[in-house]
């Protein structure tokens, strides 16, 4: 009996020092892989382009060097944005001084959320809007795009406020591919959220190195 | 064992009066949660200069008549919480009086917030003279 308790001690203690021993560990490339002409190829942000909060296009060329965490949300939601933002903010303070990373907020009532009523949100909120880009665009596109960003918006009379629509944070990297998640309206998933990103810039600053 | 039976007896008390205590306003905190924790959040601290706080608000514990009102008809325009201005727009709902009420004592009691609670009739008075 003894023998046994020693054993399954010592095997634990294997366990933990192999894991310590795991080399720098790197997030998994997430979505769907696809077939384009015979070759798999990975999950990847389609090129968009929509107005900023001082009504100038910007493109996903223009994260090309950074990593980014996006939502979907609107301004006159009754439901779980306010969560949803909140703790994006958390992630916005927690990188507040590294250009690396930025935020980014795709409304889904490009009617009624315009540009000026965005940035006017945005002070509201009380981000810089350098680090923290809140987009309007077409509707249609926006609601291709959420889904390419593992969220669903779409406009449903019957839900308060008039649009159904997912709060997951999104994490992409530099070339397009979304590399972790988390619910919004769950405030403990964001620590490992704002974990993996730090994770995702070590991947970047060793392989820079 | 007599001593026992009287232990038993005070621990059962305790057990009584304890969750006695905890259940004064849950219907309150229920509805609360499910209604308007979207947007003031769970710890009653509101978001930014978006979403005014209840947790240690004054207007909260300065307009216990304008309350009743804000819950059942929204609140929009200039509104001043703490120091802090707001010009947002909170939608109202068709509570009835009971949940009004419950939710205002919910509201006045949790998070530390040591504001007086508030009876049915005189939740349903303010009501009655909300626009006026
Ligand atoms: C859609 C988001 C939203 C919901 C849901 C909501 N509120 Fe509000 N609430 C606001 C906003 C925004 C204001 C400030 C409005 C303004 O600027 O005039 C406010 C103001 C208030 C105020 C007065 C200011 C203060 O902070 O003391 C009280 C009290 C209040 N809300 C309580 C509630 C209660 C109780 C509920 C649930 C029945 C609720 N609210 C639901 C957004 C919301």
């Amino acid at each position: 009996m003894k023998y046994i308790n020693t054993f399954v001690f010592l095997s634990l203690l294997l366990l933990i020092c192999s894991c310590g021993q795991k080399q720098t560990e790197s997030l998994p490339i997430l979505g769907k892989k696809k077939i384009v002409e015979g070759i798999e190829v990975d999950h990847q942000i389609p090129d968009w382009t929509f107005l900023n909060q001082d009504s100038l296009p910007v493109t996903n060329k223009d994260l090309a060097d950074v990593v980014y965490v996006s939502d979907f949300f609107f301004r006159s939601c009754p439901t779980i944005c306010p969560k949803t933002m909140r703790e994006m903010k958390r992630v916005y303070t927690e990188f507040k001084d590294n250009p690396q990373v930025k935020l980014v907020s795709f409304t889904i009532d490009p009617k009624r959320d315009t540009p000026s009523k965005l940035k006017q949100y945005a002070s509201n909120l009380q981000v810089n809007v350098n680090k923290w880009w809140f987009l309007q665009g077409d509707k249609e596109e926006t609601y291709d795009l959420a889904l390419d960003y593992f969220n669903t918006a779409y406009e449903d009379e019957d839900v308060p406020g008039g649009f159904n629509h997912s709060g997951k944070l999104i994490l992409t990297d530099k070339n397009g591919h979304i590399r972790s998640f988390s619910e919004g309206t769950d405030p403990e998933e964001t620590p490992k959220l704002i974990n993996d990103i730090k994770t995702l810039l070590k991947e970047y600053n060793t392989n820079e190195k | 064992m007599k001593s026992n039976l009287y232990l038993l007896f005070f621990a059962l008390l305790f057990i009584a009066l304890h969750s006695c205590d905890d259940k004064t306003y849950s219907q309150g905190e229920r509805l609360y949660l499910a209604h308007c924790g979207n947007c003031h959040m769970e710890d009653g601290k509101g978001l930014a200069k978006l979403i005014p706080p209840l947790a240690g608000s004054d207007y909260l514990k300065l307009n216990p008549d304008k309350i009743p009102c804000i819950l059942r008809h929204g609140q929009k325009g200039e509104i001043v919480v703490n120091g802090v201005q707001y010009n947002q727009i909170m939608p109202g709902e068709q509570y009835t009086e009971i949940q009004i009420n419950n939710m205002i004592n919910y509201i006045n009691t949790a998070w530390g917030n040591d504001y007086p609670v508030t009876t049915i009739t005189a939740t349903k008075k303010r009501l009655e003279l909300c626009n006026q």
